[in-house]
């Protein structure tokens, strides 16, 4: 989706990115950027200083230095743009499968009205038949469809709905019939949540980007106090020590403008990140949250194991070969079409290894509650059972002793016994287990090295929640927990002030999500659990809330790296414009002594230092949209990298940046 | 370098590093109520004075009364300072007779001492009877340190998860429990090395060459003790601590370095001893002591060499002797002017403005900064507002909201630190440009070039760090320097108070967060580098072009054997 998304970027976008680059110049829109905004103000002030400029040197160099000034303007507009864009392509991809939708409206009387989709109101039931586009988010109260999901999900198998389940708009019904009832009113569908948070209009600022723009603010401040105060004190070496284009010049080298420039730009594109992974954050301050969780709680089944036990292991009885009670497990499995049932069949051809399946012929016995087993009448008269230890003890002549050990030594690890017997005889137990997603265990490794604790809640008993819980590596665990059991926890993490994060997808799970600081719901799940989370997952994939923390993380480690440049890099801007603008002063050229770049001309150092400010900005995009490379390690390690990265790198990089730029002035006679 | 001045430098080093922990561990004991030997002597006293005043030892107050009771107290010191200045003829203990301090003068003095500033706009031994230097001056040299220090307390205790305490409270047990005993012992001690402490008139002695010259006494040894104990820094006399009757002998000299810096020095350890944060409070301590020795070195070395121009004439110099006193040599000297600089005390034991450029870069650093330890309290709330900033921008790169001793720092927090940070380069960069752009401040300027502009930039960041000390040849008793400076001196020790309790108090009301291996960890050697870094970068941003026009034009000028 991502790659395609790129591709439309540069076809449709392209003239929308330039349009706004401009019209993002409005002062009346650059004043709740303050740092952009004083360097638009210095633009103007240089432009009219072209215009009063006595000669014709001075003039070209007030000119070049407005002409660089409004470019680093245009550079930051740009950056905002293309973030934007970026963000309207996805949207306009959601926004396509929403539109002009009809809806077949049931009236009490049991009537059909035909409408628009958008004048679909919250309680409203419709109707929606085979191939019909499902009109707005609502609950199914009549019938069982399959669904396909894919324009939200981008998963292609279709997903099969009952009543009570919740069905998203734009989503598109492959077969059957369903009568829904609609439980949001349009405009605040998930859609339009997700098109808006994409496309940045209802951008609201995360608190610690108010924070930072604060700091920002203050740091502008500071600069435009020691710029302006520095034309007076400058007096005491004569009445024209100091040039104001140089001042201003000045002046926009020192404010934060890299990161003044790109702020939005890393605010929109985090947002976009989130969505790309199929994920709809309601607002912006729960991504933000997510970096701060300290707890996480995962759900056993589906989240950290795949779901289903899995067969494992085989263990024969005393006078059964491995082979043997591994052929009975397949013969019995065959007509067992479970997970479960694969799981066996797939063991026991690995252990035979058997490239193609036998052929059984006979009368396959299905599961039956009363039974408690399940297998095969073979034609040659075998009957193969494999079920609950104690159904098949009941049934087979043999000691029970030997069964009854490994059947204890299988639960002992957590996992689940099934015995298998032919005829009389009991041939052994099949072990099976929960299996842990792959991957799994290495990032719940890498959430405990950044200080992440995660909390595994499950409905097993202790035995084999502590067995699936050593196995994923996660920090602990709560056996046989009811929903009540995770909104405790929850209070008592965030009583010692930790931040929790959890997923769901049950009714009763949502008081927990709502309680959390981060609650993702799955899109499969019940309407009262996408309402309670504050972000809803669309592939209903609860891994995916190990993504969303690490983009919260991302999101303000990149603020925080930028702003560490942009700061950094005002030094070697002082060694090169100190001593360049009061070489004209006749006790002040002695300043050159500081000129350790070796600049060439003052006008050439100051316009290489502006230069180098105006460049860096677009050359550090790519760092805004996509993130800066962030790996899981515990915060020490991190700062220590990343001070070196953008702090001590900040200050060196700007002085070999100026000299080169200088050099290639140099090239046109500018310096 | 001379055995002496290596000695000296050894022996106050080795003390400041023996001296931090007791005496940060008693502070801590001191205000957080915890039992100390001195509470048989002064218990009875205090709760005198808390029945007298109305106040229980263990109330509490939010930042606003605590500030308000801080400001209206000052106000109330500086008033009565002004009055009693004023009726200084019809007050007692006056043997030479000396009228009523005029109302500019006294109005001048009794809001610089209020402020602990002590920017002296007069000669004490001609001006101040013996009942204004001990009874008045000495008193506000007690009471405004104490504000200052109650400030810091209140600061501290809101980290360390605490009330912020009564202001009333906390002012009378930094008199009675820390500067009281303190500067009887310092007292004692400078006795012993025979600083005068009588109240007998002015001494009339014959010269050798025939002549009779008035020599003034008077309680000179207890001013001296809480001049120093308290960063006040004014001297009994004009020449303050250069004068052989304020501070004799080397050992005197090491005596009052340490009393300047025993209390800002024993505060950043009792930060660490009432949060719990000791290893916090050493890498703070040591981040201070990095940038004490850069100004040693930067005081030092330069003067060791001498003056350039002299050095290239052939005359051999035991280094830039102008201005120094020979019983303290460079050694003693250069200890003394870092620890007034550092300590923001601002007395001196010699000409500030006699020393090379490079030098004089090391007394703006100290009041630039104004965290070099500090003035007690004071210095630490600038530290810790520092460690804010530093925290805010760095701390963004662990990918977690920044955090500090548990507490998030969001929009309120980093926008108080931040604007009391603005506000120290404000009053001296504004002062400094109208004192230039002003017919009435170059009025005072008789030195010209770069070094004229550094005496103008000295007069104002003296004021804004509250140090006092001033850079001679500025005519600073004109009423331009008069008001600005005094507007300075007020702003520049107040609004930053004010700033950080309301952190302070915004902290405390905040949840506490349990320190994982994903929180930035403020108490390594990491963190104290990135600090050091930071403090480097942010004040190098504000100060180095007003540096660059100055002390350091200034230098290439002397390289350049440029002479005005």
């Amino acid at each position: 989706m991502a790659k395609s998304l790129g591709l439309r970027l540069n076809r449709e976008y392209s003239s929308q990115v330039l349009k706004d680059t401009f019209r993002k110049l409005n002062p009346v829109e650059m004043i709740h950027n303050p740092v952009m905004m004083v360097v638009e103000i210095g633009t103007v002030v240089t432009l009219w200083l072209t215009f009063e400029a006595p000669g014709a040197g001075s003039r070209s160099y007030d000119a070049l230095v407005t002409v660089i000034l409004f470019v680093t303007i245009l550079f930051a507009t740009f950056a905002e743009a293309y973030a934007e864009a970026r963000g309207r392509a996805q949207a306009e991809f959601l926004r396509r499968t929403k539109s002009s939708t009809t809806a077949k409206v049931l009236g009490p009387d049991g009537a059909i009205a035909v409408t628009d989709s958008s004048k679909l109101t919250k309680g409203m039931r419709a109707v929606v038949d085979k191939d019909e586009v499902i009109p707005g988010d609502g609950v199914i109260i009549e019938g069982v469809a399959s669904v396909d999901e894919s324009a939200i999900t981008g998963e292609s198998a279709p997903v099969v709905k009952v009543a009570g389940d919740a069905v998203t708009g734009g989503t598109t019904l492959i077969s059957d019939r369903l009568i829904i009832e609609i439980t949001v009113n349009q405009g605040e569908s998930f859609l339009d949540r997700m098109i808006a948070l994409v496309e940045g209009a209802k951008r609201q600022k995360t608190p610690n980007e108010i924070a930072l723009s604060a700091l920002l603010g203050v740091l502008t401040l500071i600069f435009v106090l020691v710029v302006v105060t520095l034309a007076p004190i400058a007096r005491f070496y004569g009445p024209g020590a100091t040039n104001t284009t140089t001042l201003v010049a000045l002046l926009v080298c020192l404010i934060p403008t890299t990161i003044g420039a790109l702020l939005s730009a890393i605010g929109i594109a985090g947002m976009n990140r989130v969505s790309q992974v199929n994920v709809v954050a309601k607002s912006g301050r729960s991504v933000e949250a997510a970096g701060d969780i300290d707890t996480i709680i995962l759900d056993k089944t589906g989240t950290i194991t795949v779901g289903n036990r899995m067969a494992t292991e085989f263990y024969p009885v005393a006078n059964t070969s491995l082979d043997d009670l591994a052929e009975a497990a397949l013969l019995s499995s065959m007509a067992d079409t479970t997970p479960e049932g694969r799981s066996v069949v797939d063991l026991a051809r690995e252990n035979l290894s058997l490239k193609v399946l036998p052929k059984a012929v006979g009368e396959p016995i299905p599961f039956s509650a009363h039974t408690r087993m399940s297998g095969i009448d073979l034609a040659d008269g075998r009957q193969v059972r494999k079920g609950a230890v104690n159904a098949i003890l009941a049934l087979v002549s043999d000691s029970h002793k030997e069964l009854e050990t490994f059947a204890e030594q299988v639960a002992r690890q957590g996992a689940t016994p099934l015995a298998v017997a032919v005829d009389n005889h009991a041939l052994g137990v099949i072990c099976l287990r929960d299996v842990v997603k792959p991957g799994l265990k290495e990032r719940f490794r890498e959430f405990r090295e950044m200080g992440i604790r995660t909390v595994m809640a499950t409905g097993d008993n202790r035995i084999t929640a502590a067995v699936i819980a050593e196995e994923a590596g996660v920090d602990d665990f709560i056996a046989e927990a009811k929903p009540e059991d995770k909104i405790s926890l929850i209070r008592s993490e965030q009583s010692q002030g930790k931040l929790v994060a959890m997923t769901g997808d049950g009714t009763n799970d949502a008081p927990a999500l709502a309680q959390a600081d981060v609650g993702l719901a799955m899109n499969s799940g019940t309407m009262a659990a996408k309402e309670a989370g504050n972000m809803i997952d669309l592939e209903s994939n609860p891994t995916k809330l190990l993504e969303v923390v690490m983009v919260g993380k991302q999101l303000l480690i990149t603020r925080g790296a930028l702003t560490t440049f942009s700061i950094a890099n005002d030094v070697a801007k002082y060694f090169a414009i100190i001593p360049a603008m009061f070489a004209a002063v006749p006790t002040l050229h002695l300043l050159e002594g500081m000129n350790v770049m070796g600049l060439k001309t003052p006008h050439g150092a100051i316009l290489s230092a502006l230069i180098f400010n105006a460049l860096i900005i677009p050359a550090l995009i790519p760092f805004a949209i996509r993130g800066v490379k962030y790996r899981a390690e515990s915060s020490d390690k991190m700062l220590a990298r990343n001070i070196f990265n953008w702090g001590v790198l900040g200050v060196i990089i700007p002085f070999v940046g100026i000299w080169g730029i200088d050099r290639i002035l140099g090239l046109f006679g500018l310096s | 370098m001379s055995i002496s001045t290596m000695l000296t430098w050894t022996v106050v080093l080795a003390a400041f590093l023996l001296l931090i922990k007791p005496m940060g561990n008693y502070i801590a004991k001191v205000f957080t109520f915890q039992p100390t030997i001195l509470d048989k002597p002064f218990t009875a006293l205090e709760n005198g004075i808390f029945r007298v005043i109305g106040v229980s030892r263990a109330s509490n107050m939010t930042a606003r009364q605590y500030g308000v009771a801080l400001l209206a107290t000052n106000l109330l010191f500086a008033v009565l300072g002004y009055a009693a200045l004023r009726l200084q003829g019809a007050l007692p203990f006056n043997p030479q007779h000396l009228g009523a301090v005029n109302p500019q003068l006294a109005f001048n003095t009794a809001a610089s001492f209020a402020t602990n500033t002590n920017w002296q706009a007069y000669s004490g031994e001609n001006t101040m009877s013996y009942f204004s230097q001990f009874g008045v001056l000495s008193y506000l040299q007690f009471v405004t340190p104490a504000t200052g220090g109650a400030a810091g307390i209140a600061f501290v205790r809101a980290m360390s998860g605490r009330k912020l305490g009564n202001f009333f409270v906390d002012l009378t047990l930094m008199c009675t429990r820390l500067l009281l005993p303190l500067a009887v012992i310092v007292t004692l001690i400078l006795v012993g090395q025979g600083v005068p402490e009588t109240l007998g008139g002015y001494l009339h002695a014959h010269t050798l060459a025939g002549q009779t010259q008035t020599i003034p006494r008077g309680p000179i040894a207890s001013w001296e003790s809480i001049e120093h104990l308290g960063q006040n820094g004014g001297g009994y006399t004009n020449a303050n601590s250069a004068n052989p009757l304020e501070n004799p002998s080397a050992l005197s000299n090491i005596v009052e370095i340490l009393s300047m810096g025993l209390l800002p020095v024993g505060f950043f350890y009792a930060f660490g001893a009432m949060t719990g944060k000791r290893r916090l409070a050493w890498t703070l301590t040591s981040v201070a002591g990095g940038f004490f020795l850069i100004m040693l070195a930067l005081t030092y070395f330069p003067e060791a060499a001498g003056n350039p121009i002299i050095n290239s004439l052939g005359l051999a110099t035991h280094g830039n002797m102008v201005g120094k006193e020979l019983r303290f040599g460079m050694g003693g000297t250069s200890m003394f002017e870092t620890s007034t600089m550092a300590f923001t005390t601002g007395s001196v034991a010699s000409a500030h403005d006699s020393f090379l450029p490079l030098s004089s870069l090391s007394f703006f650093i100290g009041m630039f900064l104004n965290m070099v330890f500090g003035g007690k309290g004071v210095g630490l709330l600038n530290m810790l507002m520092f460690v804010i900033i530093t925290i805010f921008l760095m701390g963004l790169m662990v990918g977690r909201t920044p955090e500090f001793l548990g507490k998030k720092i969001e929009t309120k927090e980093v926008t108080l630190a931040s604007i009391a940070f603005l506000l120290h380069p404000f009053l001296i960069l504004v002062g400094t440009a109208l004192a230039v752009y002003t017919p009435a401040g170059m009025q005072g300027v008789f030195n010209p070039g770069p070094h004229g502009l550094s005496e103008i930039i000295y007069g104002f960041a003296s004021g804004a760090a509250n140090n006092g000390s001033a850079f001679g040849g500025l005519g600073a008793a004109l009423p331009f320097y008069e008001i600005a400076i005094g507007i300075v001196t007020i702003i520049g020790r107040y609004a930053s108070i004010m700033a950080m309790l309301l952190i302070g108090q915004s902290l405390l009301a905040k949840k506490s967060l349990p320190e994982t291996s994903g929180t930035m960890h403020t108490d390594t050697p990491l963190f104290g580098g990135i600090l050091f870094g930071s403090i480097i970068v942010l004040n190098a941003l504000t100060f180095f072009p007003i540096m660059a026009l100055g002390p350091i034009a200034e230098q290439y000028l002397m390289l350049a054997h440029h002479l005005f």
